[in-house]
């Protein structure tokens, strides 16, 4: 499986001067947070989501007996942070606007459909809060 | 001194991070790694010390790292040099030898409770506000009392401040024990564990695991 990195461990068996002098304590929790991703990533498809794109979600609510529900809107943000990253998505509901922030490698999230890419020119597009219809500007 | 409820080992926080449920809940985790080490260097029992306890010895360092007598102790026994020694008073200490090797994984499984302890992030001195959640004055308004203590105690009688009165002062640095944090996730390959919430120190600090002491279940009312 998934195998990239030599030395997983902090420890250095046999190696006592390498032991003593090694610390790398910090690349360990990276190592684990890279693999958590590439777990998730094996066990489901996630596409790049980029702010712009029009995206359909299959989520499931654990408030709501575990239903799954859709929800289609635009991706308004985006913030990469391993396995935490997060992205926001913006729709309307009822005429209401909703913002809604999700885990990237949730499980609760079971299929992502990015429908359309809208041309944006910069990363987070908080001035669509300010638009009246965000899906048809 | 008060007996743990069960031998523990020592371990190096590595930092933290998320980690999924099955059921989709996202829990707050520490990553806790282990050295070369958790050997047990001593057995102390009632007849030759007065106490029964298990020294354990965590982290292996250079022979010239250690002081001789430290070495001499270690070598007593035949073990590696090692650079944290530390006790768990226990109830019995049978079935525990010297040199013997303690595994995490064999001591505590997933879903069990245990006490980490660990030195604290040092603050440096610190005031009423920071250190003991006092109020503050008001800023503006004409207040002179901003972030000030305030009364220390009442005058001619007693005529003195109370000891063990809340102050500023050194904050942080301090051993702290968290109570019953739940273990998340044993890592064999890595040799990691996830423990549920926050832990003392920054990454790199030396934490100390017990099993989590609870009275009635394996702490006897006294």
């Amino acid at each position: 499986m998934f195998q990239p990195f030599a030395s997983r461990c902090i420890t250095t068996m046999g190696n006592s001067v390498a032991s003593a002098s090694q610390d790398s304590s910090a690349a360990v929790s990276d190592i684990l947070d890279k693999e958590a991703v590439e777990d998730v990533k094996g066990q489901r498809e996630i596409p790049d989501i980029r702010p712009g794109y029009i995206v359909q979600l299959k989520v499931e609510v654990p408030e709501n007996k575990r239903r799954v529900s859709i929800l289609k809107g635009i991706v308004i943000a985006r913030r990469n942070a391993g396995l935490n990253t997060t992205f926001r998505l913006r729709r309307l509901v009822a005429g209401v606007g909703v913002e809604n922030l999700f885990l990237l490698y949730s499980p609760n999230i079971k299929e992502i459909k990015v429908l359309d890419k809208k041309n944006v020119r910069r990363a987070k597009l908080y001035y669509l809060r300010d638009r009246m219809n965000p899906l048809k500007k | 001194m008060s007996t743990e409820a069960g031998i523990g080992v020592m371990g190096t926080k590595l930092g933290m991070m998320s980690f999924f449920e099955e059921n989709g809940t996202v829990v707050p985790v520490t990553v806790v790694g282990f050295r070369e080490g958790n050997i047990v260097t001593q057995v102390k029992t009632a007849s030759t010390d007065g106490y029964d306890a298990v020294q354990v010895g965590y982290r292996r360092v250079r022979d010239k790292k250690l002081t001789k007598p430290e070495m001499g102790h270690l070598q007593k026994s035949e073990i590696i040099p090692l650079r944290h020694l530390q006790e768990f008073r226990l109830q019995s200490v049978e079935g525990f030898e010297a040199g013997q090797k303690l595994v995490f994984d064999e001591l505590f499984k997933e879903g069990d409770l245990v006490d980490v302890s660990g030195t604290t992030i040092g603050k440096g001195f610190q005031g009423g506000i920071k250190r003991h959640n006092f109020k503050r004055g008001l800023m503006t308004h004409g207040s002179k009392s901003h972030r000030a203590l305030g009364s220390i105690g009442a005058g001619t009688t007693p005529g003195r401040v109370y000891k063990g009165k809340k102050m500023p002062g050194r904050m942080g640095g301090t051993k702290r024990k968290i109570r019953k944090l739940k273990i998340v996730k044993i890592d064999n390959d890595l040799r990691v564990v996830m423990i549920k919430g926050a832990v003392p120190g920054k990454p790199g600090n030396l934490l100390r695991i017990a099993p989590a002491k609870i009275v009635g279940k394996n702490i006897p009312k006294n």
